[in-house]
């Protein structure tokens, strides 16, 4: 089990650590997330699951530990940290699509300005990305005139635009009213069924049983209990995790 | 008529049929004290309105205007070339016109207020050449209109590139060269009156735009050199007053040059209130800037989007457009502003008033002009401000500002 998958890591962090000020966010995270594979994360607020999966693509520093990304040492320098910037789409809970811009040029800003695609690829490109996410016909609308779970599969679209090898979502329905919630599960697992790596952090427990291949159950900065939904869910070790799931449940 | 039918549809909404005396009734007789408020206050308008345009009609001499209308609007800019002023003139109307045919929208509206006003002034009584002039203009607006409209897409590269090259055609042809027969120079100690006053505003409006957007990013820096410059030009200028900032270039900045290098005037001029506008500018831009949630750059970031692409397409666009009614505002200041220039020596629109007013041909006047002339450039200011205001209204609504 051990050579040949140790190179199909795509995520690797080693010790990784993190402080606010005198507060320890991060307090030596080691994890590895393989090719392909689909991790849920979830544990309780503020026990540093946004700063975790925010720190893979250098959205937030980490002071101790190591972290590569496929195959590229996340260091100050920062040709290597658009290098994996590139390789990594995030979703976030507050969607953060751009507001000037109409849907189209949302999606096919990136291309065009850090792949140099020309507009006519990127566009092309986009229509088939709206089409997976079931909203084509909103190409040229707004952000602004759009429901939130709407939204929500425009920034996926728009993250995937990019072809990244890794998606980061942070709590990516928290923010949608429940009937929107499905139509946003139903495009992310369409994505985990395809050979993208996901991070997702979330508490919808359904999607984690149905897709994720691996669960990660954070608390007070560390990864106190891991394994595949079927262990988490029917034979988790820690009281911690336990008491946790027994509130969400 | 079934009994079912619900008698609730019948009701309109309160307010919505407000005849006139209604409304009187409520907002300015509700009361013994409010009606004898709006009696009193009725009284005392009514009043100063007969004052006031009886004077006008009456004793006030207005002629000192129609017969200095040229030197009002160029200065000293010599009579036998004022035709190059009314080239650029027609330049820019022609201008507006193309963009209203090619563009439409808020174009449209600010080339037809153009035109309606250039029609306005060419039913005033001035000289038949000033109206003909004037009626030309009009017809030059709708010409570009029509040109604009039936061919954008061939006409909208060159509209764009005309835009880009129309000032620095005005400049040349306002200033000529020596010995250029068919286009003598022009000292610009001469220009003067209206002419200047835009100048100054444009240019200076135009000039501290990048300048201040600069030195708003700069504002926000993580090195602590780019940033306490920044912070320091820009509380430093915002100390002082225009008027020591002028004074600083016409007096000081020569000696801070060697003494074979002379600066024109107005280029000092207006070097002075690009610096000085310029740091106003910044401060309105920074307040755009701090209005944009973080989570956009963050999303820009994550794209892969470099520092300089994510400012410049994603921040900047948020925030001028967040900014647009306080840059309009610095612009009418700034419209307003150059007023002071004439203390420099530089005859603007109120510099040349005060000429006008001290000409020989009005000492007979027992009350001598000033009234007219000052009331006039007043009533000049004040079309082009509201003008500016209205404009900025249209594109705020049209841009979206405050809409997420
Ligand atoms: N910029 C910051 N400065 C100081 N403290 C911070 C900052 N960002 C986050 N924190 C703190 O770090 C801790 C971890 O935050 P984080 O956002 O990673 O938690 P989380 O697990 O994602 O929680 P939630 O489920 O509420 O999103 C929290 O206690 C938070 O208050
Ligand atoms: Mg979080």
């Amino acid at each position: 089990m051990t050579a040949q998958q140790a190179s199909d890591d795509i995520i690797i962090c080693r010790d990784v650590h993190k402080w606010y000020g005198d507060f320890h966010v991060l307090n030596g995270i080691t994890a590895t997330v393989r090719r392909g594979e689909v991790v849920v994360v979830f544990g309780p607020s503020g026990s540093g699951k946004s700063t975790f999966i925010r720190t893979i693509n250098r959205l937030e520093e980490h002071q101790r530990g190591q972290i590569i990304v496929d195959g590229i040492e996340m260091t100050n320098d920062l040709r290597n940290i658009e290098a994996i910037r590139r390789e990594t789409g995030m979703v976030f809970q507050q969607f953060n699509l751009f507001p000037h811009l109409t849907v189209l040029q949302n999606i096919t800003l990136a291309p065009m300005w850090v792949r140099k695609r020309t507009r006519k690829e990127a566009e092309a490109t986009a229509f088939q990305l709206l089409e997976r996410v079931g909203i084509q016909e909103q190409a040229l609308k707004y952000p602004g005139q759009l429901s939130g779970g709407q939204q929500q599969r425009v920034a996926i679209a728009r993250a995937l635009a990019m072809q990244p090898r890794i998606m980061l979502f942070d709590e990516p329905t928290s923010a949608l009213d429940p009937e929107m919630i499905k139509e946003v599960l139903e495009v992310m697992k369409d994505l985990a069924r395809s050979d993208i790596t996901l991070v997702v952090v979330t508490h919808e427990m359904s999607f984690a049983r149905e897709v994720a291949d691996r669960m990660l159950f954070f608390d007070k900065g560390q990864i106190v209990e891991q394994g595949s939904p079927e262990h988490i869910f029917t034979n988790p070790q820690h009281d911690r995790t336990k008491l946790f799931l027994s509130q969400i449940l | 008529m079934s009994s079912t039918e619900l008698p609730v549809s019948r009701l309109k909404p309160p307010g919505s049929s407000v005849n006139a005396l209604d409304w009187l009734r409520r907002n300015l007789f509700n009361g013994w004290l409010n009606s004898l408020i709006t009696v009193l206050l009725g009284a005392l308008v009514i009043w100063l309105l007969y004052q006031v345009l009886g004077w006008a009609f009456t004793t006030a001499v207005w002629t000192p205007i129609p017969t200095n209308l040229q030197i009002l609007m160029t200065g000293r800019y010599p009579s036998e070339q004022v035709w190059r002023v009314q080239i650029c003139l027609a330049l820019l109307l022609l201008l507006f016109g193309l963009s209203a045919g090619v563009w439409g929208g808020i174009l449209r509206s600010i080339a037809s207020g153009l035109a309606a006003g250039a029609l306005l002034l060419a039913i005033m009584p001035f000289t038949l050449q000033t109206r003909l002039v004037l009626a030309g203009l009009v017809l030059l607006v709708g010409a570009g209109f029509i040109v604009g409209s039936r061919s954008r897409h061939h006409m909208r590269r060159l509209t764009i590139a005309l835009w880009f090259a129309s000032p620095a055609i005005m400049v040349v042809l306002l200033r000529g060269f020596v010995g250029v027969p068919g286009l003598p120079y022009v000292d610009t100690g001469l220009w003067g009156g209206l002419l200047l006053t835009i100048l100054l505003a444009v240019v200076g409006i135009i000039a501290s735009f990048p300048l201040g957007v600069l030195l708003a990013l700069g504002r926000r820096s993580k090195l602590p050199v780019v940033k306490g410059f920044c912070v320091g030009y820009i509380e430093l200028i915002r100390g002082v007053p225009l008027i020591t900032v002028l004074f600083m270039a016409m007096i000081m900045l020569p000696l801070f040059l060697p003494a074979n290098v002379r600066v024109d005037n107005l280029i000092r001029v207006l070097v002075a209130i690009t610096l000085f506008s310029a740091a106003y500018l910044a401060e309105n831009v920074r307040g755009g800037l701090q209005s944009i949630p973080n989570g956009q750059v963050e999303a820009a970031r994550a794209l892969g989007l470099n520092v300089f692409q994510t400012t410049l397409l994603i921040v900047l666009p948020q925030a001028l457009r967040a900014v647009i009614p306080a840059l309009v505002g610095q612009f009418i200041s700034l419209f307003k502003d150059t007023s002071l220039v004439a203390i420099v020596g530089l005859a603007e629109l109120l510099g040349i008033a005060d000429i006008v007013i001290e000409q020989p041909a009005w000492l007979t006047v027992p009350h001598g002009v000033h009234r007219e002339v000052l009331l006039f450039v007043g009533l000049v200011y004040w079309i082009f401000c509201f003008s500016f205001a209205q404009i900025s209204r249209h594109l705020e609504t049209r841009l979206g500002v405050g809409t997420r």
